[in-house]
This record gives structure tokens, C-alpha cells and sequence, in this order.
């Protein structure tokens, strides 16, 4: 009893910590201010009659929303007495392993620099800045020569660290056996089951509607859709956040999706962030990174020939290139296993040429002069700029749309590549599908094992991605439009292990890994929700 | 059939169809128009043959004949219904002949100084022989030329007929350009849509779900009007640009496109956009309806060039009579080859339909005589809530339609 409440008002303390500071928080405080001039309010009772006003003019709403927000984001503390690094990740040994599996993408940075002598940040000269912002809105047509650069990683390398993950204190004397794990992921992680699932995901039911099958040519719109749409519309009236995270579960009308994501996200465009983004915009234009020229080459490999993502180009670089500036995304190394890389100013800040990235436990300089690079301390891998590109079906107002991918990347995606055990961590993930498959499908997962093709190798790209790029684009977004009503990444790991199952006849007739890949090369025409309907909820277990 | 590529493959995997081995015994044709040309008229053509064009197509697709048929039409309806009907015909950007109209357009040219016009050789296609404008010393030197060889004509009167043919100066088209085109990801797309007429009088017409945006590889600039690759969305004349990547496609498919929009501007907006283009559809083959010479045996498959600009108003670009069926990529491929197979169905040569459908395949029929509801049977009373029987860019589950109609009757 006394924990729980204990628990309650560190929470409580933690989240009016982080919200005074904010922004809200002096426009609240003007408000009350202004709210002084009305007739209503009254000496006498002068805190209740402002808390009416308040709660009347929106502004207790908005409130709520920001709480929300925060309950959403940080992982509530285990216990008064745990250190930091506990909230970022409680086991060790992935603490461990995310420190060198950190240190062997440092290397490969630095390497890449040394080889080609390029310093890791340098100061525009004038003439290229004016350039740059001539061509802000069109960057996709430069064409600067990046055959020498190289991602630093692909997901297929980050597999490897994974398979290879031990847990020292976890003995298993047994002989493999059949009831063993036969997957590629050895850790004793916690996953869920079926049943576990269906109670999480409940809304996803055969009785319940869905837009993604309940709104097909088929079905007449009074059944469900034209209701939903009704709702869809009155939540955003009332602009409660928690109101339409639980909404989204069933899915998002196409015309209100963009603001019901923002609504969840809690992202309003203000004046400052506006403000926010054109500083990072300036920060583009003064500096050039290393990061930049990687940035570049992913968005040429990957979205630029993507069917569909190619016409956003532009706004990638607009997006991505300010996100590598962005200081204020390493608050979210506080709960993330990860931590961002150092470097160390050898020589006086105007010129800057940095010659060597040390992980942060190193100490290779003086402290004073050490900084994070790349500044929001996330360094980008082969498929990164995938995550922003479905965003630019939704928003087209460069702040806003890069607001959404900020909070999506520090709320999500940031847990696809880092090694820790939180359940919608990419570790978890892998084990969650693994072992839907192995428990649902045996046959089928120990034909695969046979021929040489383990069925994580060939779903941990979707699973990294997002399944972005993989999937249609309207079934990618009801796809997300699930991870951010449930508030969790598990549904990657259960549409995984759903493809398989739709493909398993298939899939039992392959010979070889090639094989098995042809089959499930193409995704582009699956339907993500009656395949996640029917694997959890009329599979026959 | 004289085409390779999905013409050639739907034609021969149809069941109960054979090639036909000379040029004389066939029931079907499938032509190119300049065939349509040399031997329409001298051929003798049974009453049960089937084939891809009208006589005088070129009333709907040579663009001077369009602008001429669609200001006969507006001007009718105006006496008619007036003026607010006839504001309806509006999606057709100003446009005059050349030279023959030349002096009305230097009238309307001073009217408004500075704006972009594109002049468009009447008869070719793929974006050749195209460009655009803003002063009238530009086409100066062009018109120069033109007007010299005409008063050559008119001076020595009976010049021989070879001569005169050797002479012909080519009809062009100026138009005023529309300078605001909608823009996604900073790029100018144009939309190309098929309509499918099966008579004319009465007026049949089918509407095909499917169709696809084609986008300019470069970002769109008033600057460069010189640059072909940032005002032209053919694929032909994408294909020469210097950054075009086959592997890329330039292309979505309208489903696509009216999903990005609907999240963008709200379903509403979007369906009297469609609306918008539905009218464009019918109007214009209205115009054309009493001038095209009608024969049953006689259907044709129109591509449709459609422009939106900013507000969101669909303008018609041209008309063509012989779209391009070769593909692309591979799901363009597909698409012309459902395209083919779904007009044959609808042609119907192996006379499986009552002639009360409403939709075969990917088609929905949007005029039958009159406009077609949604609802309801053919021939049904319109009632207060029409809604038009057409699905462009919505979901075209074609395979399960085609089934349900086709296997309910015999093979």
C-alpha cells in the first residue's frame, strides 16, 4: 500500500518537475492571469473560479493532455532507490551489450572518416550557405558524389549482435530439444502469449469494428464506418488525447488521422516550435556533418526509389538533416538503453575539426570540451529515413511534420535499434514472434530451421522498419495507427508471425532461404488487418 | 491486331479467340488510326465485327477540333439552360487555334500581359513539338513563317495538290497554361484516366476505376519555362530527362492519389473533386455526341489528360484516341492488361451480357442515355439523391465482380 502511493507521488512529482518548465506552463499561468479581469472570478473563492475558468476555456484539457503524454513517454521509476541507468535498462548484460555493440558502430564512423579524411562537422563558407538556402525546398536535386560513403549499419548486421546475446546468470544444461527455443534469439526474455494477447488487443475482436475490414466496398457504411467517422470527429472537438488513443484502436478515417495523430502525440504547432524548427533549419545551413552525407545516401538508396515515397524526397532532407541537430532529443536517452556518442574538441571551437568519436564511457579528452555528435546523439542506418516517409502522406507544413516524426522516433522507433529488454524493445520482439510461431505454427518453423531458413531473418527488416516500405501505404497506416492506440511495438511481432501463417502453405514447400525470401518478397498487397484478426482471434490453438 | 505488348497478350489469352491469319477474315480489330484512315471507308465490314475506333475520332482527340466542339456545345447550352449550366463547360483552359484564330488570340493575349501560354501542335502526341510562352516576340519568328507560306497560297491560288501538301503548315493549338497546378512533394503531376464509349447515339459511356498521376521528375518553377522535363508529365518525355530512373516509375495510381488527398483536404472536398471530373467526362462527350459519325460495330477507349490545380479544379488537357498501352513497370503492365481484358468484356463480342449492367470488371457505366445512379437497377427512377455511378480511384476488386457476372451465366 505504502508503494503504491510512494510510487503515485514520485510519479506525480516527477511530471510536475518536467512540466514547469514548459511552455504550457506560462501560457497557464497567463491565462489565470488574464481570467482576473472577468466578473466571474472573485476574491473570495478566487482559486476555485479560476480552476473553473480554466477547466471551461480548454486550457484543463490541455493539461490533461500534456500529463498524458508524459505517463506515456517515461517508463515510471521502479523504485525510489534505483540508480539512473536502471530506468534506461535494468539488466545488465544488455546494458553491456549495448555499450560495444555502441562501440563497433563508433569504430565504423570513425574508420569511414579516417579513409576518406572528411572532418566530422565543418562551418560552411558563406557562399555555400546562401546556396543551400536557395535550395532548401529542393535538395533532392544536388547530386553531391557519396559513392565512397557507406551506411554505417544495416538491420542484418544488428541481427548478428542480437543472435548473439547471452544472458551469463541463465544456465540451460538441457540438451536442445524440441520444447527448447529453436530461434535465433537465446535470451530469457518475458513475451507474451496468445491469450495474453487477445486480452491486450481486444479491440481487435471479430465483433469489434475495424476500419481495414469493416469499412471494405462490401460492407454498407451504416454498419460501422459512417458511426466511427462521427466519433473520430467528436473527439477531436473535445481535443482529448486519451480519448482518441483509445479511438485509434479501431482505426483512423483518412481525413482525420492527421489530427488525431497529433492530438495523441501531443503536437499543437505553436509559435515556438515553429520558432524551434527554423533555428535547427539555421543550424543546416551553418554546419556541415558528416551525418548529413549519410543521411543523403540513405534517402537515395532506400526512399528515393521507393514507388511511392519518391515525390516526398525533399522533405526527407528537411526533416532528417534538422533532426541530427536537435539537442533536445537526447532527453530521451534517460529512458533508452542507448546512449549518445562523445566526441572531444581538440582544437578551438571555430574550427571545429573533430577528429575521433569515443564512445561515452572513453575518456579520451578533456571533459569541458566534450560534445555529442551527431547532436541529437543518433546515428542513422541503412533504412532509417523510412520511418519519416509515410509521415509525409499526412503532413506537408515542414515544423509540423517534422514535430510528429520527433515524438514518434523518441516515443517508438528509437526501441527497433537498441539492444534492452523493455517489451517493445527489438529483442522482445523478436522473441514475441519467434515464439508465436514456434508455439503456433511448429511445422512450418522447424521445416524453415531445416533448410537453412530461420524465420527472424527474414522478418527483422519488417520488424526494424516499422514495415515501412514493405507494406501499402494505406495498410502501413493502420498498421501505426495500432502501435500508437496500444502504445506499443508488440504488433509488429504478431503481423509478422501473421504473414508467415497466411503464407504457410507456401512457405512448406520451399527448399532453400532463397526460396522462402521470393515468397515473401512482395507484401505490397496484403491486408494487415484481417490477417492480425484472424491470427489472434480465429486461430484454431 | 498489329501491337505487341498487353494488346497483343489479353487478345490472345482470351478463351475461344484466335489470331486471325490475314487481313481479311477477321471479327475483331484492333487498329491503330492511321489504318482506320486508309480503309475504313473501302472496306466491307459485316454486321458482327467489332473494332477500336470511330470513323471521325479525331473530333473528340485532335485538340483543335475539341476546343471547336466543346465552344459549339457551351454556347448551345448557354441558349438552352444559360449561364450557369453552361459555366459547367469551364474546364477547358482558353484556347485558339493557329493560325487561323491568331488575331482573336493577340486580343486576348494584351488583355491579360505576362501570363504563360503553351502552344501544342494539334497532331502529335507524346509531348513533341510543344512549348510554352510569355511574350508574343516569342513566337514571333514561328508565326513569321506560317503566315508567309498562307499568303504564298492565297497569292498564287492553284499551286499543284503536291505542292500544297508539302506545304501544309501544321495546326497548333495556344492554350493558356495553367500556372498553378496542384503540387505534391513540390512536383506538377497530370492524371490520366480511361473512358470506354461503346455508341454514341444513344451515348454509352464506361468509366474505369483505375488510372494513374504522372509526375514530373522535377520540382515545379514558373522560372524555367524553357524546361520541358518540369512542365510536361508524359512519360515519354520523362523518360529522356536526365535524372530519370526507370527503376523509379513516375507514377501513382489514382487510389493512391485520392488517399493523399482526402488525408489532406477531408472527404468532402475530394468528392466534389471528383464530381468535378465526372462532368468533364460527360460534357465533352456530349459535345461530340451529334458530330461523331455513330456505328454499332464501332467502340473506342479514350485516355483522358486531366490537370488539378490549387483550388482543387480539374482542368481537361486533351483527349486521346489511342492511349498508350505499352507499360512501364510491372504493375502497369497489369493495370492495361485488366484495362484490355475489361473492354473486351464489356465489347462483349461473345454476347454474354443482358445490356443491364452497371459495372463489368473494373468499369462502371456513368452514361446510358442519361446520367447513371449508384443505386438501384438500371432504369431506375433518379430520385432526389443521385449519386453518380462512378468509382474512379476507389477500390476495384475486379476478379470477384467479374465472377459473380460472368459465372452466373452460361460460357
Amino acid at each position: 500500500m505504502l508503494e503504491q502511493d510512494s510510487g503515485l507521488s514520485l510519479t506525480i512529482a516527477r511530471i510536475v518537475q518536467r512540466l514547469k518548465g514548459s511552455s504550457l506552463h506560462s501560457q497557464l499561468e497567463r491565462q489565470a492571469r488574464i481570467s482576473l479581469h472577468n466578473p466571474e472570478i472573485k476574491l473570495e473563492s478566487l482559486k476555485e473560479d479560476i480552476k473553473d475558468f480554466l477547466k471551461t476555456s480548454g486550457w484543463e484539457k490541455k493539461l490533461q493532455n500534456a500529463v498524458y503524454s508524459e505517463l506515456n513517454v517515461f517508463p515510471s521509476p521502479c523504485h525510489p532507490a534505483a540508480p539512473p541507468e536502471h530506468m534506461k535498462e535494468p539488466l545488465a548484460y544488455m546494458r553491456k551489450a549495448q555499450g560495444s555493440w555502441e562501440k563497433r558502430i563508433l569504430k565504423s564512423l570513425n574508420s569511414m572518416c579516417t579513409e576518406l579524411s572528411i572532418p566530422l562537422a565543418q562551418k560552411r563558407p558563406a557562399s555555400e550557405q546562401k546556396e543551400l538556402l536557395n535550395k532548401w525546398n529542393e535538395m533532392g536535386t544536388d547530386e553531391p558524389d557519396l559513392s565512397l560513403f557507406r551506411p554505417v549499419y544495416a538491420p542484418k548486421d544488428f541481427l548478428e549482435v542480437l543472435m548473439n546475446l547471452r544472458n551469463p546468470n541463465y544456465e540451460n544444461g538441457e540438451q536442445l530439444s524440441f520444447r527448447n527455443h529453436l530461434g535465433l534469439i537465446q535470451v530469457p526474455l518475458k513475451v507474451k502469449d496468445i491469450p495474453e494477447l487477445k486480452e491486450d488487443f481486444s479491440e481487435l475482436d471479430l465483433n469489434v469494428g475495424q476500419l481495414g475490414i469493416d469499412d471494405s466496398a462490401q460492407v454498407p457504411p451504416e454498419f460501422f464506418e459512417n458511426e466511427h467517422v462521427r466519433i473520430g470527429q467528436k473527439v477531436l472537438a473535445e481535443q482529448d488525447s486519451a480519448a482518441a488513443q483509445q479511438y485509434v484502436r479501431q482505426g483512423c478515417p483518412t481525413a482525420l488521422r492527421a489530427d488525431l495523430w497529433a492530438l495523441i502525440l501531443n503536437i499543437s504547432n505553436q509559435p515556438e516550435d515553429i520558432l524551434y524548427y527554423e533555428q535547427l533549419k539555421s543550424n543546416v545551413i551553418q554546419h556541415d556533418l558528416l551525418v548529413d552525407s549519410l543521411i543523403y545516401k540513405d534517402v537515395k538508396l532506400t526512399a528515393s526509389n521507393d514507388d511511392y515515397y519518391f515525390v516526398f524526397e525533399d522533405y526527407l532532407y528537411q526533416v532528417l538533416l534538422c533532426f541530427s541537430r536537435d539537442t533536445s532529443v537526447l532527453e530521451h536517452f534517460a529512458y533508452s538503453s542507448a546512449t549518445p556518442p562523445k566526441s572531444y574538441i581538440r582544437d578551438l571551437p571555430s574550427s571545429l575539426p573533430f577528429s575521433s568519436l569515443v564512445p561515452s564511457s572513453g575518456k579520451l579528452g578533456i571533459e569541458e570540451y566534450a560534445v555529442f555528435y551527431p547532436p541529437n546523439g543518433v546515428i542513422p542506418f541503412h533504412g532509417f529515413s523510412m520511418y519519416v516517409a509515410p509521415l509525409c502522406f499526412l503532413y506537408h507544413e515542414p515544423s509540423k511534420l517534422y514535430q510528429i516524426f520527433r515524438e514518434m522516433y523518441v516515443r517508438f522507433f528509437f526501441r527497433l535499434h537498441s539492444i534492452s529488454s523493455h517489451p517493445s524493445g527489438i529483442v522482445s520482439l523478436c522473441l514475441l514472434f519467434e515464439t508465436l510461431l514456434q508455439t503456433h505454427l511448429p511445422q512450418l518453423f522447424y521445416h524453415l530451421r531445416e533448410i537453412g531458413a530461420q524465420p527472424l531473418r527474414i522478418s527483422f527488416k519488417w520488424m526494424v522498419r516499422a514495415f515501412s516500405g514493405y507494406l501499402a501505404t494505406d495498410q502501413l497506416l493502420l498498421l501505426w495507427d495500432r502501435i500508437l492506440g496500444y502504445n506499443s511495438l508488440e504488433i509488429l511481432a504478431v503481423l509478422a508471425a501473421a504473414v508467415f501463417a497466411f503464407r504457410a502453405v507456401n512457405l512448406m514447400e520451399v527448399t532453400s532461404l532463397a526460396a522462402a525470401e521470393a515468397v515473401l518478397a512482395d507484401l505490397s498487397t496484403l491486408k494487415v488487418m484481417p490477417l492480425l484478426q484472424i491470427f489472434l482471434f480465429a486461430t484454431v490453438t | 491486331c498489329g501491337f505487341s505488348g498487353p494488346v497483343l497478350d489479353v487478345l490472345r489469352c482470351r478463351p475461344g479467340w484466335q489470331q486471325a491469319r490475314n487481313e481479311e477474315e477477321w471479327d475483331f480489330l484492333w487498329c491503330d488510326v492511321s489504318w482506320l484512315r486508309e480503309n475504313f471507308d473501302h472496306v466491307y465490314l459485316e454486321e458482327h465485327v467489332r473494332i477500336c475506333h470511330f470513323r471521325n475520332h479525331y473530333e473528340l482527340s485532335r485538340k483543335n477540333y475539341l476546343v471547336k466542339n466543346l465552344k459549339r456545345f457551351r454556347k448551345q447550352l448557354e441558349r438552352e439552360a444559360g449561364k450557369l449550366e453552361a459555366a459547367r463547360c469551364d474546364f477547358f483552359p482558353k484556347t485558339f487555334e493557329l493560325p487561323l484564330e491568331y488575331h482573336l488570340f493577340v486580343e486576348e493575349f494584351r488583355k491579360k500581359p505576362g501570363t504563360t501560354w503553351i502552344m501544342k501542335p494539334v497532331g502529335r502526341s507524346q509531348g513533341k513539338g510543344i512549348f510554352l510562352f510569355r511574350k508574343l516576340k516569342d513566337i514571333f519568328d514561328w508565326k513569321m513563317v506560317s503566315m508567309t507560306v498562307c499568303s504564298v497560297w492565297e497569292i498564287t491560288g492553284e499551286g499543284d495538290s503536291s505542292q500544297k501538301d508539302e506545304t501544309q503548315i501544321e495546326t497548333y493549338v495556344v492554350q493558356r497554361y495553367i500556372e498553378n497546378p496542384y503540387l505534391i512533394g513540390g512536383r506538377k503531376f497530370d492524371l490520366r484516366v480511361y473512358i470506354l464509349v461503346t455508341s454514341y447515339s444513344p451515348l454509352k459511356a464506361w468509366l474505369y476505376r483505375d488510372g494513374f498521376a504522372r509526375f514530373s521528375s522535377m520540382r515545379f518553377t514558373l522560372n524555367s519555362i524553357d524546361d520541358h522535363y518540369v512542365h510536361l508529365t508524359n512519360v515519354a518525355v520523362q523518360k529522356t530527362a536526365p535524372d530519370y530512373d526507370p527503376e523509379k516509375g513516375c507514377k501513382w495510381m489514382i487510389q493512391q492519389l485520392r488517399q493523399y488527398l482526402t488525408a489532406r483536404h477531408g472527404t468532402g472536398l475530394v468528392e466534389v473533386l471528383f464530381a468535378d471530373m465526372d462532368n468533364i467526362f460527360i460534357k465533352s462527350l456530349q459535345s461530340v455526341q451529334k458530330v461523331i459519325i455513330s456505328d454499332k460495330r464501332c467502340f473506342e477507349l479514350y485516355g483522358y489528360d486531366i490537370l488539378i490545380d490549387r483550388d482543387l479544379k480539374p482542368w481537361l488537357l486533351e483527349v486521346n484516341a489511342s492511349p498508350s498501352l505499352a507499360a512501364s513497370s510491372q504493375e502497369d503492365y497489369e493495370l492495361k492488361c485488366h484495362l484490355l481484358e475489361d473492354t473486351l468484356h464489356v465489347v462483349d463480342m461473345e454476347g454474354r451480357l443482358t445490356g443491364k449492367e452497371k459495372r463489368v470488371g473494373g468499369f462502371d457505366l456513368i452514361w446510358n442515355d442519361g446520367p447513371v445512379s449508384r443505386g438501384g437497377n438500371l432504369g431506375a427512377l433518379v430520385n432526389g439523391n443521385f449519386v453518380a455511378n462512378t468509382h474512379l480511384g476507389c477500390f476495384n476488386d475486379r476478379k470477384k465482380q467479374l465472377k459473380e457476372l460472368f459465372g452466373n451465366l452460361p460460357a
